[in-house]
């Protein structure tokens, strides 16, 4: 017995240990699960790594987390949009070269009933305003991510203090974009996401896009290369290939093609030299 | 429900590439982290039958509470200890399968070192005494008690590998469930919930369990040989 377990022990271990060595140039980006979830990633990723065969590994976590995997040097590069966790992230030393990539925007989406009556508006911060004076049911990311930071700024927009709100109507899931959408398409509540969360998500139920077009739902991406000098390990030449790729005609050509049913979903705009 | 079943079995019958990798990492990892919790497990858990010294009882109650060791704490602590800014980041092996390999190990030693701790115990007390006159040291009991105690380190080991291949909490931490890398079944249905492709996360719910019961099947059959060879 002990010498047949011994035996699988030392197979199961030749298994695991073998295709984990032989890799092809490899970079870490830890990215949003926006990005990923969404299918930009796997449209996107198989034309770098066709060119420059480097292959791209993406980490999907919250932009606070993926920001806090730079920060200890565990990626080599973050894919993220909070412009100004980003830019703090630059200015205490972890990030370098930040370029913006592309844009697209958060919208408000809310059951078909719409109790707190806000189809068809504008004014995302009257619209929150509504749904604090109506007490609906609202779910929150409340997972530190970019779509939460942008999601608080909002709340304080609209002049309502959301940590002192009581009541239970605002429900704090602490998850991701698309575990948060379940929530909110099973207890018929209102929610903020990105639009290319929402554009590839299945389980919408009576959900669907009450508010969106205000200047206040843009949402940046960036990304930053992590400081090869803070941490050695960074594969420094290889992620800045990749986010050259990204800002280049052909990276930003590559984004803007990539639709589902028909609608795009992320919109390029790097700036030129940056 | 009839809808996710369909698109298991057009899953597995279509040979749908990606699947078939991701079965193959959910297996070789958490067979590999049962082998490695078993290797050190059994003769570790043997020895805390046979020897007495004075904390054994506590450790004993350590080992069987540590049983139920949360996933997410075992995956953010090995997290930190391979992070490259941890003191075991110079192995690279964060967001590797290896990583994986290493945080469900962890999860299961407990279980495997406590289950053959109480399978040992039978027939130690009921031959200990023959074993030691024979002129064995307990040392050299140990292998001899384990070979006798062939069901219940199975049931160890099974106990261990249903631990490893349904948890999630430590290896999505550790290996960051990276397409084609370290996506194994448990995280790729995490993904797909999150999409809310609920059929398709519940179509690859029951290919895992498929996969589990061939596993504990294949163990079963084993054991039987070895029995009766």
């Amino acid at each position: 017995m002990t010498r047949r377990i011994l035996c699988l022990l030392a197979l199961a271990l030749l298994a695991t240990a073998g295709p984990a060595r032989a890799d092809s140039p490899f970079i870490t980006v830890a990215s949003t699960t926006s990005t990923e979830q969404s299918g930009l990633f796997a449209h996107l990723l198989p034309a770098f790594t066709a060119k420059t065969g480097i292959a791209v590994r993406v980490v999907a976590v919250g932009t606070g987390q993926a920001l806090r995997i730079g920060e200890r040097g565990d990626c080599d590069v973050v894919f993220v949009h909070d412009k100004a966790a980003e830019l703090k992230f630059v200015a205490d030393g972890f990030g370098i070269g930040r370029r913006e990539v592309m844009y697209n925007d958060f919208v408000l989406v809310g059951p078909k009933i719409d109790s707190a009556k806000l189809a068809g508006g504008r004014d995302i911060a009257a619209a929150f305003s509504a749904i604090a004076a109506a007490k609906a049911p609202f779910v929150s990311r409340g997972d530190d991510s970019g779509t939460d930071r942008a999601e608080k700024r909002l709340w304080q927009a609209a002049g309502i203090d959301i940590k002192a709100v009581g009541g239970g109507w605002y429900r704090d899931a602490g998850s991701g974009m698309g575990p948060t959408l379940n929530m909110a398409a099973a207890m018929d509540a209102y929610t903020l996401s990105d639009r290319g969360t929402w554009l590839s998500f299945r389980n919408r139920r009576d959900l669907e896009i009450l508010v969106e077009g205000d200047k206040r739902l843009f949402n940046q991406y960036g990304v930053i290369l992590v400081n090869p000098q803070k941490h050695p390990n960074v594969k420094a030449a290889l992620g800045r290939a990749f986010i050259d790729w990204l800002v280049s005609p052909e990276g930003q050509q590559r984004i803007a093609a990539y639709t589902i049913d028909g609608e795009q979903l992320f919109f390029p705009n790097a700036s030129p030299g940056g | 429900m009839a809808h996710a079943a369909g698109i298991a079995l057009g899953l597995i019958f279509g040979l749908d590439a990606d699947l078939l990798r991701i079965v193959r990492l959910s297996l070789s990892v958490s067979l590999s982290a049962v082998f490695l919790a078993s290797a050190l497990g059994m003769p570790l858990g043997a020895a805390l039958a046979v020897y007495s010294f004075r904390c054994r009882g506590t450790l004993i109650i350590v080992f069987n509470a540590l049983m139920g060791l949360p996933p997410v704490v075992v995956g953010l602590a090995v997290y930190l200890l391979l992070s490259h800014s941890g003191p075991l980041g110079a192995l690279g092996l964060l967001f590797t399968p290896g990583a994986m390999v290493t945080a469900q190990a962890i999860l299961v030693a407990p279980i495997v070192i406590a289950l053959t701790q109480r399978a040992v115990s039978d027939p130690w007390n009921a031959y200990g005494d023959a074993l030691l006159v024979d002129g064995a040291s307990r040392l050299r009991a140990i292998p001899v008690l384990l070979a006798m105690s062939g069901a219940g380190l199975l049931t160890a080991f099974l106990a261990g590998f249903g631990r490893a291949i349904a948890e999630v909490g430590a290896i999505i931490i550790v290996g960051g469930n990276i397409a084609g890398v370290t996506r194994t079944m448990t995280t790729a249905i995490v993904l797909e919930t999150s999409k809310g492709d609920l059929p398709l996360a519940l179509g690859l719910g029951m290919i895992l369990i498929a996969l589990s019961i061939a596993v504990s099947a294949c163990a079963f059959y084993l054991a039987r040989r070895g029995a009766h060879p």
